[in-house]
């Protein structure tokens, strides 16, 4: 996974679950254009369509544990947001849609101007900025392999049903 | 040595952390109408079945009316979402308490009623305020619909170790001051991403004080700090609640539990990476002036001076100024209810503070207990006549105006004291400035029509 995008920036910071996308947006039972109702109440966050990477404030997507927030930023188009932290579930979730949260340190971030070009490789675990540098972030290794080779977490645990029933059967 | 999160950890490995995450038992995964369908539909479409229906227990609580037990004439997309958990329910063999059922409530305030939530299990819900159960001591919290998938098919979680962090609340609170206060001053000295990467174990004297419901308030709210999970090890007040419920253990498997669950508080010095102290003696009532749940001073403060341009765009959506007292603000709008404060002691409370008085004209005060079951508690103690009596809309169960899914909102620009956990911008409803406080604060501020202090109401022992 490897690609090439100027970014977006919502410069703010604890951008939660809630701004991303509305909880009255929730009552839906698919997936389907969940991604045009992204950001609606914020207008003043001018995301526009055509870039595949956000780069947004600290702590981003904290709150609830929707996995419509990550729908929504895919499905709008994004395949990575780039901060200084995420949100523990939202990070999760992420990584189960083969969506990359890159976390970068507070210098990197602030050369994350609206538009700058940036290459995101994920097997290399870097990103890099054009006219400036190339830095690496980290990713848990599991969810790496699963993205990169596209396997499926689901899959993986269903492969130990011996051991879970051989659990179930101690307890 | 070992901690409360350790020990529950190790007990339910099933396979142990690797490159790959450890694989996690899960004794309880309960779920609800928002977060499930696309999970159902990605079981039918792998022709998996749900691996035990009897470790699954499903309510419809989000985007329910509360104003009738019915869906007639209600939101067309929001009854489709209810009939299909419904369906679903039918369809893969779950037991689901829906809206005609007497057991059917918020997800988190019918866990702990039925006595399904107990010390040393792993429960998981795809919901964020999954943390309250940790009050009994269990192992809980929030995930995404992707997991609820594989939990649903597996019975299991992939899931890495978190940090161990230990919150020490000392002394005694003052009058006036409760477990949603305590909660407050934890997150409003400790930012919404202090506790990110770990679970709370909340201790101290004045954690041991507390009754399980104000202990659930606590717990509920370890996610507006960041952690996924907030725990309390079990005692004899923990006991004392689950004793007779109706899936608590019976007779002997119940003092067998009650052995085993006496063994699961933290080993003396067992290690924590992180520790908090906060001393309660002197903590106040407490409220939010901005637009997250760290945005939280005393009562009787003043609005601070924005330290960045969140924190200033924060304060231009709430309307305030730096300096502003609280105390006082005209509010639109009292919300009593959600998963942090609605069960029969925050109705007691609030009712305490409302017997005899009105609802100040200028307010529309809405009280929406937590399950059926609470609803039946409040009314036979009559709270629901002291509610009506003073002014206030008295509901049905169900999360309501603490997320806004189900027409209960506040307008746009308004102000609402409310019990609840989230005061992010539009959360009550678009435009709405939400400021967060406990049952008391809250009621104290419905009568009088502007933020008040309820110490200064009287009668509050
Ligand atoms: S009451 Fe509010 S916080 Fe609790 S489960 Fe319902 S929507 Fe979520």
């Amino acid at each position: 996974m490897k690609f090439s995008s100027r970014v977006v920036v919502v410069p703010q910071e604890n951008i939660d679950t809630d701004q991303i996308i509305p909880a009255r947006f929730l009552k839906v039972t698919d997936k389907v254009g969940i991604g045009s109702h992204l950001f609606e109440d914020r207008t003043e966050f001018q995301v526009e369509k055509g870039s595949q990477v956000l780069v947004a404030g600290n702590n981003f997507a904290c709150g609830s544990s929707r996995e419509h927030a990550v729908w929504a930023l895919a499905d709008f188009g994004f395949k990575a947001v780039v901060s200084t932290s995420f949100a523990d579930i939202f990070r999760q979730n992420a990584l189960k849609n083969g969506f990359l949260p890159i976390v970068v340190d507070p210098k990197t971030h602030a050369l994350l101007k609206p538009g700058t070009l940036v290459t995101v490789d994920l097997a290399a675990q870097t990103l890099s900025i054009e006219g400036g540098p190339t830095v690496t972030f980290p990713i848990d290794s599991f969810a790496k392999t699963c993205i990169l080779e596209n396997l499926d977490e689901l899959g993986y645990v269903l492969k130990h049903e011996a051991v879970i029933s051989a659990f179930e059967k101690s307890a | 040595m070992k901690t409360l999160y350790d020990k529950i950890w190790d007990s339910h490995i099933v396979v142990p952390e690797t490159d790959a995450p450890a694989i996690l038992y899960i004794d309880l995964h309960l779920i609800h109408e928002v977060t499930t369908p696309q999970a159902f539909t990605g079981l039918r479409r792998r022709g998996l079945k749900v691996r035990r229906p009897d470790k699954t227990v499903a309510t419809m609580d989000h985007s329910i009316p509360t104003t009738s037990r019915s869906l007639i004439g209600f939101d067309e997309i929001a009854a489709n979402q209810v009939r299909t958990l419904a369906q679903n329910c039918k369809d893969f063999g779950i037991a689901l308490y829906d809206l005609e059922s007497p057991k059917q409530g918020i997800v988190h305030v019918i866990g702990p009623e039925l006595g399904v939530t107990q010390p040393g299990k792993t429960i998981v819900c795809g919901d964020s305020h999954t943390s309250t159960h940790g009050a009994f001591g269990a192992l809980a919290h929030g995930i995404g619909t992707s997991e609820v998938e594989m939990v649903l098919a597996t019975q299991c979680l992939l899931q890495r170790k978190s940090k161990n962090s230990r919150v020490d609340f000392d002394g005694r609170l003052q009058p006036g001051v409760t477990a949603k206060d305590m909660i407050l001053a934890l997150i409003g000295k400790i930012g919404t991403g202090g506790g990110t990467g770990s679970v709370f174990e909340f201790m101290g004297t004045a954690v041991r004080g507390l009754d399980m419901e104000a202990r659930m308030t606590i717990c509920n709210m370890s996610i507006e700090g960041g952690a996924r999970a907030g725990l309390v090890a079990p005692d004899d007040t923990t006991f004392q609640y689950l004793s007779g419920r109706e899936f608590s253990p019976k007779a002997k498997s119940w003092d067998e539990a009650v052995a085993r669950w006496k063994k699961l508080p933290s080993d003396d010095g067992a290690h924590y990476d992180h520790s908090i102290t906060i001393d309660v003696n002197a903590l106040e009532p407490m409220i939010t002036y901005g637009t997250n749940p760290g945005m939280a001073i005393p009562l009787t403060g003043r609005v601070p001076q924005p330290q960045n341009d969140a924190d200033a765009a924060a304060l231009k959506y709430m309307a305030l100024e730096p300096g502003q007292a609280l105390l006082g603000h005209p509010v639109d709008v009292v919300f009593i209810g959600s998963c942090t404060n609605s069960r029969l002691s925050d109705l007691r409370n609030a009712a305490h503070l409302m017997k005899g008085r009105k609802v100040n004209s200028s307010v529309r005060m809405l009280v929406v207990p937590g399950s059926y079951e609470v609803k039946r508690q409040a009314e036979a103690e009559g709270l629901d006549k002291i509610f009506k009596e003073a002014g206030a809309e008295w509901r049905e169960a169900g999360c309501s105006m603490c997320i806004a899914m189900n027409g209960d909102a506040v307008p746009a620009g308004k102000v609402a004291v409310s019990t609840s956990n989230r005061n992010f911008e539009g959360r009550q409803g678009r435009g709405a400035r939400t400021l967060l406080a406990s049952p008391l604060t809250a009621a104290a501020s419905a009568v009088e029509g502007r933020v008040a202090d309820p110490r200064r109401l009287g009668g509050l022992s």
